[in-house]
């Protein structure tokens, strides 16, 4: 069970006045793991999803390292063992608006082939075809005809799964979804939990699924870090977590949440 | 397609009450004008009272308003747009005439601010609050504040008597005989500095829509899902942000084709091309009401004309347009 | 923060303040630096600038002082243009508010009305209602505005649609305020904010209108414009370029001073708004 990333006394700071809004964090996300990221509104979850895949806005004040262990390791001629993780060739990136993280005048297959395109260096035919086995992948109806498709023809889960081939595309080793769950229907949500959790299996992709969701967390994760007020409270096997929680606030998310749907969902919904 | 479709139709049953709203107010403009066409007429040929009531009969001047306006519009769907009285012939003729000139020196005027400008604003916006960005910014703002007419006689005194590289007017070195492809060279040298004063004003205007077009653009998540994905900047600047950002210039080309007619009344005077323009303060000069509203009418169809160009390929540009109507 | 204070930061809003200032200072004094007529005669006939401090900038045709000529012709554009500015905003306003609150086809109409006088080009409009009605400062400010009401009319009611169906309107009519009370109260305030920030653009383009109008000979001849000063500049502009450079440059600077005190106010105005 080796490291994929390890994070060292991590702190991120958006407005000197206002202090850390993050951290100081020190954990390892386990290369083949699904890591789940449960906290509520201003937590700090999303800010660490954005850290790790570098996408925090310029200006924000980063303090302490990312390494990436997991991906030196794997490339062969790589000489001091250090790798900067490239966008969508090593990390993929679901966000939580699927219509907001589409092009909206651009149809969605040239998207996707886009990606293809820059990481696998494709010409567009291939990048197009292997394009459309994505959408395939992804389980959308009539692959053909989407490929063709605008963002606004497609409904809201359909767009969620465009996103997820597009993160996807590229054959990253590193899957982070940010509430990519939290604006759809519940059938849906459970729909595309699923998605996520095959491709993952499928791909030997490692996750890092931020919800606010314990439940759905419950369902998908192997280990679960709870966050509160930009520090983490818990971080342990999924089991752990939910049968004997160690802090408070853990309880308390626990004592908050009915329980009563989640279960039967994820089942019927595969 | 069918979008495309649904959406000229509907325009052209507005246009056509533009339209007549337009008709009604140059008859009303007519009316209002001291003396009428026989008035005119008389004064710069001569006659009796006698005379000037057998014109008036002829002419259908001396019966109702109404019916006077119920001619005028039976003319109109003839195409007869009157007697021009400073030229004595058809004003359709006059106009005729001179329109192809105007439709050259606003055509590309119009490509030459579009083009230059949106690239312009693309190298702006690529990299918001840069040096070249603010320098852009502060030189098209300067430069929107510049009169066309103005901006005209200096590029006369620098290029064309300073420098000597460029004619002072026209549209053709007079008498020339020249054909083809020689004399289409001719016209272009002729419209180098015309041109350029009136798209250089615009240029400045489609710039700033770019670049703060692009300043919206960037700030977008869509951006952000792109950067996530790994593309390239190049790409992203293009194929996404700029792409994105070309639709609100593209609607502003319909809404300043108005503006730009009226601007060529002042360019074609300074640099005296026969065009509509210098047409229109001909006919100010001689006093010709009804050619000039001739002129106004021949605009706003221009006008109408182009926004319903603009309006279609808006649509081609941006599949979110009409997209409910076409589904229903 | 207050929207003063706000106006003060940029520095770019701040000079065009401070343009505007002068220019308008200056416009005001016109008769108490230069008295007497600027159109008399005060020295030999194109008499280049700088050479006669008494004539600092020289002297035209006629031989009268440029910069006399310069310092009146301010008043003129500045007076049309703010003329001009006001009555398209209040001709806009009424009309889109109007348009607006009545709906249905009265609302139908006055938007058919607002495209055709914005399909027609407004200088051909100036231009034909000069020529018909015959030249001078309120003519000429009566074109302008009738072709720039559109601007407004349409922002106008475009807000006035809006607002209409927001909360505090339904509560008021719930409460029984009379509808022209919750026009005036509740809707004209918060509609106009966006309206002002169009002010900026219209006066600019008045003043650039004004300019052409007199360069075209269609101007007040009893007054000195600008536009004017420019045209008589055109027949001598290979020797003495100087008479139509110079109201050119005063031409440039009034407007952009005023595109750049129109931003900071556009931006005060948006801020204390809340950005909506």
């Amino acid at each position: 069970m080796s490291a994929l990333a390890t994070i060292s006394k991590l702190s991120i700071t958006y407005n000197a006045s206002a202090g850390a809004a993050l951290g100081p964090l020190d954990f390892d996300i386990v290369e083949g793991e699904k890591l789940a990221v449960i906290g509520e509104s201003g937590s700090g979850k999303s800010t660490l999803a954005l850290a790790i895949a570098g996408l925090l806005p310029t200006g924000t004040r980063i303090d302490g390292t990312i390494a990436w262990p997991g991906l030196a390791a794997a490339d062969d001629g790589d000489r001091d063992g250090k790798r900067v993780p490239e966008n969508g060739r090593d990390i993929g990136f679901v966000f939580q608006e699927a219509a907001a993280s589409l092009d909206p005048v651009m149809p969605v297959g040239r998207q996707i082939a886009e990606v293809v395109r820059t990481h696998r260096r494709l010409g567009w035919r291939a990048a197009c075809r292997e394009a459309e086995a994505m959408l395939r992948r992804v389980r959308l109806p009539d692959p053909t005809a989407a490929m063709n498709a605008y963002p606004h023809q497609l409904s809201g889960g359909q767009k969620q799964r465009v996103a997820i081939a597009a993160a996807v595309a590229a054959g990253p080793r590193l899957l982070i979804a940010d509430e990519a769950t939290s604006a759809l229907d519940t059938i849906v949500q459970a729909e595309i939990v699923m998605l996520i959790r095959r491709l993952v299996e499928e791909n030997g992709m490692t996750l890092l699924f931020v919800s606010h969701d314990i439940a759905l967390a419950a369902q998908l994760a192997d280990r679960i870090a709870v966050f509160h007020d930009g520090e983490m409270v818990e971080l342990g096997e999924t089991a752990q977590v939910i049968g004997q929680p160690r802090h408070a606030y853990t309880r308390s998310l626990l004592a908050a949440h009915i329980g009563l749907d989640t279960e039967p969902l994820l089942g019927r919904a595969s | 397609m069918s979008r495309a479709l649904l959406l000229l139709r509907r325009r052209l049953v507005g246009s056509i009450f533009v339209l007549a709203i337009v008709v009604a107010g140059t008859f009303l403009l007519l009316e209002a004008s001291p003396g009428d066409a026989v008035d005119a007429y008389i004064a710069s040929t001569g006659g009796d009272a006698g005379m000037i009531e057998l014109l008036r009969q002829r002419w259908g001047l001396d019966q109702s308003a109404l019916t006077r306006l119920a001619n005028y519009v039976w003319a109109l769907g003839h195409l007869d747009l009157g007697l021009s009285v400073a030229f004595s012939r058809p004003i359709r003729d006059v106009i005729l005439e001179r329109l192809p000139n105007t439709l050259l020196l606003m055509g590309s005027a119009t490509a030459l601010s579009f083009a230059l400008g949106t690239a312009l604003g693309i190298v702006a916006g690529a990299r918001p609050g840069s040096f070249g960005d603010r320098a852009l910014s502060i030189g098209s703002l300067a430069l929107y504040a510049v009169p066309g007419f103005w901006l005209g006689l200096v590029l006369i005194i620098v290029f064309a008597v300073d420098l000597r590289w460029l004619p002072v007017g026209g549209i053709e070195t007079v008498a020339s005989a020249r054909t083809g492809l020689a004399r289409a060279a001719d016209i272009a040298v002729h419209l180098v500095l015309p041109v350029a004063a009136l798209g250089f004003i615009y240029l400045a205007l489609y710039l700033r829509m770019m670049r703060a077009g692009m300043a919206e653009v960037w700030r977008m998540d869509f951006i952000l899902a792109a950067r996530a994905r790994g593309l390239p900047r190049r790409r992203i600047v293009l194929a996404h942000v700029a792409r994105n950002a070309l639709l609100p210039p593209v609607t502003m080309l319909g809404l300043q084709s108005a503006q730009m007619l009226g601007g060529s009344v002042v360019i074609e005077s300074v640099f005296a091309v026969p065009g509509l323009g210098r047409l229109a303060q001909e006919a100010v000069g001689a006093r010709d009401t009804p050619l000039l509203m001739g002129i106004i009418l021949t605009s706003a169809v221009l006008v109408l004309a182009i926004n319903l160009a603009v309006d279609i390929a808006y649509a081609f540009l941006d599949p979110r347009v009409g997209a409910d109507e076409a589904a229903a | 923060m207050s929207g003063l204070a706000r106006f003060f930061r940029k520095p770019e809003t701040v000079a065009g303040g401070l343009i505007l200032a002068v220019l308008g200072a200056i416009a005001l004094a016109a008769p108490a630096l230069f008295p007497g007529d600027p159109q008399a005669i005060a020295g030999p006939p194109l008499l280049p600038p700088f050479r006669d401090w008494a004539l600092p900038l020289g002297t035209d045709r006629l031989g009268r002082d440029m910069l006399a000529e310069l310092v009146h012709g301010a008043r003129a554009s500045l007076a049309v243009g703010l003329a001009a500015a006001a009555a398209s905003l209040v001709a806009g306003v009424l009309v889109g508010t109007l348009a607006g609150f009545a709906g249905g086809l009265a609302d139908e109409i006055l938007m058919r009305l607002t495209d055709a006088f914005q399909t027609v080009p407004g200088f051909l409009l100036a231009l034909a209602f000069v020529s018909v009605v015959g030249p001078s400062l309120s003519v000429v400010v009566a074109a302008i505005a009738l072709s720039a009401w559109t601007g407004p009319a349409r922002i106008a009611r475009a807000e006035v649609l809006s607002i209409r169906e927001r909360d505090y309107v339904a509560a008021a009519r719930v409460a029984g305020m009379h509808p022209l009370a919750i026009a005036l109260r509740e809707i004209l305030p918060n509609a106009l904010p966006p309206v002002m920030a169009l002010s900026s653009i219209i006066v600019a383009g008045a003043i650039l209108t004004e300019a052409a109008l007199s360069f075209l000979g269609l101007g007040d001849p009893n007054r000195v414009t600008w536009g004017g000063m420019i045209a008589e500049g055109r027949a001598v502009l290979r020797s003495a370029p100087s008479l139509s450079v110079f109201p050119g440059i005063a031409l440039v600077l009034t407007v952009l001073g005023v595109y750049l005190a129109g931003e900071g106010a556009v931006e005060g105005a948006a801020a204390r708004r809340g950005l909506s």
